[in-house]
């Protein structure tokens, strides 16, 4: 396992370095974990990207670095101190005055002049150095610029060149990477949870702009065509639902997406999804808050908010995907789910699981296609009939002979507004009969996931199960267990993993131990070892592993 | 064609709402014979006195919350363009709380239809003053007279870039059928102003009656936007209803 660490001012082109590298990487064959790190600004400040790697899968970055490659003063007094012994530094000469043992100046603004290219391209210039210094193969490098940049390839390999050949010869060389695999695909969560939305029948895809949920928006956006879908981009979050709920009356599987705050203005549409039954998913994406909180950074506080938003009582879903994997899947099931209970889904996930670019291995064939329990409509056709299972076969306007009532207000079973109590308690419980059909369904589905084998737990859940993966592989009879419904709670799977434990620790990044107190509540097994982590940053897996051996003495 | 359904009308006698019900039944009903099929229609509304239109008429409804009907209307136009929308609002209801959908609905002119039933109360709530309350309006929550000035919805609208801006009278039922069906015939977004006596909280059957009078029997140019503005402002002698302004202009879901 190695780590690249790539820093500079945000403008500097630290992410798309960063993806650049991490294409090299996956084209020979290693599974990669980038981090992706920036302040809210745009030009400015200081981004980071670090790249670890290995021959096996990893789950999380590294804070210890092989190689710093920076592009600004502060990238070197930020991370110097993470450089492992003999790691070494590539920098930009031109801008950094720096010397001593273990450092690479590299003219990088010079060789942008030199093939007239633009300013942004000293992060090519340096990447360069990279390759030769991690002993990749140049006809790689140039392989991957040319897919990534396939209307700028030219320049940037004639660029990345120069720092290639600049190094050879100079500087030795502290790793031979050479291929070890099938080129891999990288994905980050966000996209993962928008592909996976695609694959299983996604029509319309809504969302108003807010960090980290963003990039959902842009790559289906970018992507609409190819995809058939369309991509909406409303006046605010409120606009999004309820355009939601009206594309998703009329037939078309819709998805959301936003942040907390975001979410928060969709609570009012959410309970109007509860009551009209109409099938939506939303990708709630968190960042820290209350309140603005810290834009950019992580964060899984979000759980309560979810699990109780809406007025009224209704059935909903929550699902919490911690890999790109089970982003996915999870994202095609939420979609699948939506549909067949008529109920909203809520994917929450959070910003390091949705901006980290990562190593994915699915099978779209795999993916959940959604459907329903359609009616054909006709004269009798009664949109909320009541019937055992609670779900009423659904019609769509525009269906010959039929007319299809949807209703915000209490109803009867044709849709028209009721006040009546026997009417008012049928149709309550006809809704909440669905919850025991969701809950039986829930248990057969991959509602928690457990790794290992142990009488010692670590229970996690969202992207803290990546740094916690991490650590298994320097802990011994350690059993983990990542729990992916939140609501309905798989309570049985749970029971069953935790019972007969003889210490258990819950790893989640909130400062209340929000999981932990839902296991409680739903199983009584209290869970008093809590690693909690509220700095608005991601586990790390070492210093993750410093805390679990702790616990584990 | 009985477009009527089983549910008991709970308007207060005399109500305002009686003849928007009449001139959608009847409109609608007139399209259907000109050939579009009665499934294609979908009408919504949000909440207030308003709102309980969806449950008198029977066709495809989705009987939405406060102020955002034109975000529910534009999703099915997404999922279904052969979709007939026609939207119910408030004056509360979209002047207040959902101001900003009716903007933007008009700016993206998508292909619907609103309509207003403009009662300048909130009734249903027992009496306040919304948006469009004269000033001096004394309801419960400004018993003093309220000290703001009403907007103007067809200004608005009009500067919004609506491309279809009319007002109706609710005490002129046959005027306002024939409004609604223009409104529904053109391509883009439509806005029909829909005056509307509140006989508890607003009675202005009186003031409604003398003052309304047909702009487009008097030679108004509905493609003259300046014209339109100039209309839009006449209210204390005479007070215009009809069609202010029509135009064409590229339909939102047409990109898609």
């Amino acid at each position: 396992m190695n780590t690249i660490t790539i820093g500079g001012k945000a403008g500097d082109g630290i992410k798309a370095a960063g993806k650049l590298f991490a294409n090299i990487l996956s084209e020979l064959g290693y599974y990669v974990f980038v981090l992706d790190d920036y302040p809210s600004l745009i030009t400015g400040g200081h981004n980071f990207n670090k790249i670890s790697f290995d021959k096996k899968p990893i789950f999380s970055h590294y804070k210890e670095t092989d190689v710093l490659v920076a592009l600004d003063k502060k990238a070197i007094d930020r991370h110097k101190k993470e450089l492992k012994k003999n790691g070494i530094i590539i920098y930009d000469s031109n801008s950094i005055n720096l010397y001593g043992k273990n450092t690479i100046g590299v003219p990088a603004q010079d060789f942008v002049k030199e093939i007239s290219g633009i300013k942004i391209m000293r992060n090519v210039a340096l990447l360069g150095v990279l390759s030769y210094v991690v002993g990749i193969d140049f006809d790689v490098v140039k392989k991957v610029l040319k897919k990534i940049y396939p209307k700028a390839a030219d320049k940037n390999i004639a660029i990345a060149e120069k720092g290639y050949n600049f190094a050879k010869g100079k500087v030795k060389q502290i790793l031979k990477l050479k291929r070890v695999g099938k080129p891999k695909e990288l994905m980050t969560g966000n996209t993962a949870i928008a592909y996976g939305a695609v694959k299983s029948g996604l029509d319309n895809y809504i969302a108003y702009p807010m960090t980290p949920a963003t990039s959902i928006l842009h790559y289906l956006a970018k992507n609409a065509d190819k995809f058939g879908i369309k991509v909406i981009h409303p006046e605010n979050e409120i606009s999004v639902i309820n355009m939601a709920l009206g594309s998703a009356y009329a037939g078309a599987k819709t998805m959301i997406g936003t942040s907390g705050g975001g979410f928060a203005l969709m609570n009012e549409a959410l309970s109007l999804a509860g009551m009209s039954e109409t099938p939506i998913v939303i990708a709630e994406i968190q960042r820290p808050g209350p309140s603005t909180g810290v834009p950019t950074y992580t964060s899984q506080a979000d759980l309560n908010f979810v699990l109780n938003a809406g007025h009224g009582e209704f059935p909903k879903i929550v699902v919490a995907p911690g890999t790109n994997e089970q982003a996915f899947y999870k994202s095609a099931e939420a979609l699948y789910l939506a549909w067949k209970y008529q109920v909203p889904v809520i994917i929450l996930g959070d910003k390091h699981l949705s901006e980290s670019l990562r190593t994915i291995e699915i099978n779209d064939k795999r993916a959940k296609k959604a459907k329903g329990k359609f009616s054909k409509g006709g004269l009798n056709y009664k949109r909320y009939t009541l019937t055992k299972d609670g779900i009423s076969p659904i019609a769509f306007p525009g269906m010959k002979n039929t007319v299809v009532k949807s209703s915000s207000y209490e109803h009867d079973e044709f849709g028209i507004t009721t006040e009546e109590p026997k009417q008012i308690k049928a149709m309550q419980e006809k809704r909440m009969r669905k919850i025991k059909l969701m809950e039986k369904e829930i248990e057969k589905l991959e509602s928690v996931k457990v790794y290992g084998k142990g009488k010692k737990v670590i229970v996690t859940w969202g992207s803290s199960i990546g740094a916690v993966l991490e650590t298994a592989k320097y802990l011994k009879n350690v059993k983990i267990v990542q729990i992916l419904y939140m609501l309905p709670f798989p309570k049985k799977s749970v029971e069953k993993h935790l019972k007969g434990a003889k210490k258990i620790v819950c790893v989640e990044a909130n400062a209340t131990g929000q999981l932990a107190n839902l296991i409680k509540l739903h199983t009584g097994i209290g869970i008093k070892n809590k690693i909690l982590k509220y700095d608005s940053r991601e586990f790390e897996p070492i210093e993750l592993l410093k805390e679990l051996k702790r616990w584990l003495k | 064609m009985r477009l009527g359904t089983y549910a008991e009308n709970t308007w207060c006698p005399g109500c305002g709402n009686f003849g928007i019900l009449t001139a959608i039944k009847n409109a609608i009903n007139d399209l259907v014979l000109e050939g579009i099929p009665k499934e294609k229609f979908v009408i919504a509304s949000g909440i207030g006195c308003h709102a309980k239109i969806v449950d008198y008429v029977n066709v495809n409804s989705f009987y939405s919350i406060h102020g955002r009907v034109p975000p529910t209307l534009t999703g099915m136009k997404l999922a279904n363009k052969d979709l007939i929308t026609i939207g119910f609002a408030g004056d509360g209801d979209i002047y207040d709380e959902g101001i900003s959908h009716l903007i933007h609905a008009a700016k993206r002119n998508t292909d619907i239809t609103m309509i207003i039933h403009d009662n300048s109360v909130f009734a249903l709530t027992t009496g306040q003053f919304t948006a469009t309350s004269p000033k001096g309006f004394k309801g419960k929550s400004t018993p003093f007279g309220s000290i703001e000035s009403p907007i103007n919805p067809m200004k608005l609208m009009l500067v919004s870039g609506a491309t279809f801006v009319a007002r109706g009278y609710a005490g002129k039922p046959e005027h306002l059928k024939e409004l609604i069906k223009k409104a529904v015939k053109h391509r883009g977004f439509s806005f029909v102003e829909v005056l509307q006596p509140c006989v508890v909280f607003n009675n202005t059957y009186e003031i409604y009656n003398k003052k309304v009078y047909d702009l487009n029997a008097e030679g108004h140019d509905i493609s003259n936007f300046e014209a339109a503005m100039k209309k839009a402002d006449e209210w204390k002698q005479r007070i215009p209803i009809g069609t202010f302004y029509e135009t064409q202009a590229q339909v939102f879901e047409d990109h898609y």
